[in-house]
């Protein structure tokens, strides 16, 4: 089936193109210049961007279907404009055998929805102790090694995956926490949080493991993605280690760029997350680090849980923010429309950004390019509302907010997956 | 007043009006009969998801001698494990048509949750390291008794102070009496960033020196499991509330504890028992400001 999207500007990575009539046939961009086809959407006052790509999603499957099923995740990210997810391997059994990677693939690949993406465990069971079999699942379709969800403790072995991924390409992701500095931390540690008697959770958790990572990537050489950044301090080394040259990416979450731990005063644990929220100058200092690239990605840590989980006592709730489909327009209203965030640069942040940390060729809006498409109406003004969502986890840190920039259309390889145009 | 779940927003004026209202309930107490008609009728649970005798006996007792019908849940923070939860606990309550909820729970926030979960009025009787609000009141309204108005005055509190609610609850609630707050215990037992205006201090001579009152906080002995205290003995050496250091306080300093005490690990014994200890007061004055606070709440007398 051909579609027609007519009067859209469009925007990419490379910038803002004007408005164009781009047809859609056979999975790819035809033209620039219309055409006929068998559906027209008219698109004045929209936006036309590259599908986005989600680096960082926890999907659930296999073992956790309750939270999140490959069905609800794959649609709760068409639904936000992604047509691309990479699923995290901390599911029950791990990821961690080229036969669990081949069937989580083979049964997401029958969902009509983003496309899905497998990151493997970094190590046995995500133990830290023993690597897993990389080139076994790199051959079965993993973009990544992570062991997220478990922080990386023996440097000896982290080191050991750095060069074993590097030889196949591959990137290692790390959730960048010494364990030992975080305790039993469940909140960012600072006067406000020692106040709540919640047990804190420091900055220095994070920017120690970033230096130390840092420092066994100069040993190692290869790829290490830092996912969901949260501090001054550690986006502060990282930007030092890219100007040293070193293959370092770095991704920064939709709740750490737009919530901070006063966000804490209520106690509830829809809040709780890990890393946790951190204060204002953290904040802006992730906001002012995405603009410049030393963050090179937006990636939500989509993590579900049931609401009855997240609504046990702030100890015992599981971490994890759900965030798929309010990610773009939240972004889009909070940083772009309302301080003047470049437009553009968020756009990169959504797909060339992730496109580059898994090896990618970019994916611009030019004839020929695969046709994964999100349409998005920065005039559509909505309040996000949960019960309305298509995951599993139906509730929000954001509910009630007035967002613009809703996704109305998401094509993947030019089959319509999301469409909010009625 | 709608409920008591920490002093957030509480002036002077509302702190002296629970004390007069206290003071009216311990000429209560001093009656032959010690009962009063004032919530015949209404119902209060107590839900403690910890163990607690001290507490939960005082509202209970508290409860009944205003004629209150009291139902009483104890959970194990363990059954939490097994699915059960502490908001399935308290809407199951509730449905018995509950008027104020009395709750002990060992993660910090539960009263908070608990107001946007029933429609009655919430009581926090101690919500993990956070706040022990009837606790702190009936420790300055023990202490005005022995000392006078608190205000300028300073109050040496020692031990545990990072895992403590009792600690973070004074500390609220002396500052607003206007007293100045000196904590004092291990490095490790210290919170990193002190709270509520307190004073934080590794030396315990610091603390005690010149203080109108000094109180004495619990030491748990997971505190030593956990690695954070390497023995008792330890503590004692740097710590210990002796007649010795008692002395660097304020001549006839009150010494007070909110129980329940390790004898000879936070208080020297024969203090702790001596003329100068308020445990006793404090206990028997519990009653009366829990007496105080059920009627502020389900009765009213304040906005």
């Amino acid at each position: 089936m051909s579609v027609l999207i007519r009067g859209a500007t469009l925007v990419d990575a490379r910038g803002v193109h004007g408005v164009a009539d781009v047809l859609v046939q056979n999975g790819r961009i035809a033209s620039l210049g219309g055409g006929e086809a068998g559906r027209v959407v008219e698109a004045r006052g929209m936006l036309l961007l590259p599908g986005f790509l989600d680096l960082h999603a926890h999907l659930r499957t296999p073992g956790e279907e309750q939270k999140e099923s490959l069905e609800t995740g794959l649609r709760a990210a068409a639904a936000g404009g992604f047509t691309a997810v990479v699923m995290m391997p901390n599911t029950r059994p791990p990821l961690d055998r080229p036969e669990a990677v081949r069937g989580v693939l083979r049964r997401a690949a029958g969902v009509r929805g983003a496309r899905a993406l497998a990151a493997a465990a970094l190590t046995k069971g995500q133990g830290g102790a023993e690597l897993a079999e990389l080139r076994l699942l790199a051959n079965a379709g993993a973009v990544l090694f992570t062991d997220d969800g478990r922080t990386n403790e023996d440097a000896g072995v982290l080191a050991a995956g750095l060069r074993y991924a590097a030889g196949l390409g591959r990137p290692v992701a790390v959730h960048a926490e010494d364990a030992g500095l975080r305790g039993g931390g469940v909140v960012h540690d600072c006067p406000l949080t020692v106040a709540l008697g919640l047990p804190g959770n420091p900055a220095e958790a994070e920017s120690a493991r970033v230096a130390r990572d840092l420092e066994v990537l100069r040993m190692t050489g290869g790829h290490i993605h830092f996912q969901h950044l949260s501090t001054k301090s550690a986006v502060r080394l990282v930007a030092g280690a890219k100007k040293k040259g070193r293959r370092v990416t770095a991704e920064a979450t939709p709740h750490h760029l737009t919530l901070t731990v006063d966000a804490l005063k209520g106690l509830d644990p829809l809040y709780k997350v890990a890393p946790p929220l951190r204060e204002e100058v953290d904040r802006e200092a992730l906001i002012e680090a995405l603009a410049e690239g030393v963050v090179d990605v937006v990636a939500t840590d989509h993590a579900p849980h049931t609401l009855a989980e997240k609504a046990a006592d702030f100890l015992r709730a599981p971490f994890g923010i759900p965030s798929l489909e309010v990610a773009f327009p939240l972004l889009f209203t909070e940083l772009v429309e309302k301080r003047g965030f470049p437009l553009v640069r968020l756009v990169e942040a959504l797909t060339d950004g992730p496109r580059l940390v898994l090896g990618m060729a970019p994916l611009h809006l030019e004839e020929g390019a695969a046709a994964n498409l999100v349409l998005v109406d920065p005039g559509r003004r909505q309040a996000v509302d949960p019960a309305r969502f298509f995951s599993k986890a139906r509730y929000s840190p954001w509910a009630g907010w007035e967002l613009v920039g809703w996704p109305v259309l998401t094509l993947v390889e030019g089959e319509v997956v999301l469409d909010r145009l009625g | 007043m709608r409920h008591l779940l920490d002093f957030e927003g509480w002036t002077e004026d509302d702190v002296r009006a629970i004390f007069e209202t206290a003071r009216a309930m311990k000429e209560v107490l001093a009656r032959p009969i010690k009962t009063v008609p004032t919530l015949k009728g209404r119902t209060v649970a107590t839900v403690f998801f910890e163990p607690s005798t001290r507490t939960k006996t005082s509202f209970e007792l508290a409860a009944k001698r205003l004629s209150a019908d009291v139902v009483s849940f104890s959970g194990q923070a363990s059954s939490l494990k097994k699915g059960e939860s502490y908001q399935d606990t308290l809407k199951t309550l509730a449905a018995y048509g509950v008027d104020a909820f009395v709750i002990r729970a060992d993660a910090a926030g539960v009263p908070h949750q608990a107001t946007r979960w029933v429609d009655a009025a919430i009581l926090n009787a101690g919500d993990g390291w956070r706040a022990h609000p009837s606790q702190a009141l009936l420790d300055a309204f023990t202490l005005e008794e022995a000392i006078g108005p608190l205000r300028g005055k300073k109050i040496a509190i020692v031990g545990d102070i990072l895992h403590s609610r009792v600690a973070r609850s004074n500390a609220e609630l002396l500052a607003i009496l206007g007293a100045e707050v000196w904590f004092a215990g291990p490095p490790p037992l210290l919170p990193r960033h002190p709270f509520f205006g307190a004073r934080v201090t590794a030396r315990l001579e610091e603390a005690l020196k010149d203080a109108d009152a000094v109180m004495a906080l619990r030491i748990q002995r997971e505190r030593i499991s956990g690695g954070l205290l390497a023995s008792e003995e330890d503590y004692r050496a740097g710590y210990q509330i002796t007649e010795d250091r008692l002395a660097l306080a304020a001549p006839g300093a009150p010494l007070l504890h909110p129980g329940p005490m390790n004898r000879d690990v936070e208080i020297e014994g024969t203090l702790a028992d001596g003329p100068r200890s308020l445990v006793l007061a404090q206990v028997a004055n519990g009653q009366a400001i829990r007496m105080a606070i059920l009627y502020h709440l389900l009765v009213g007398g304040g906005s």
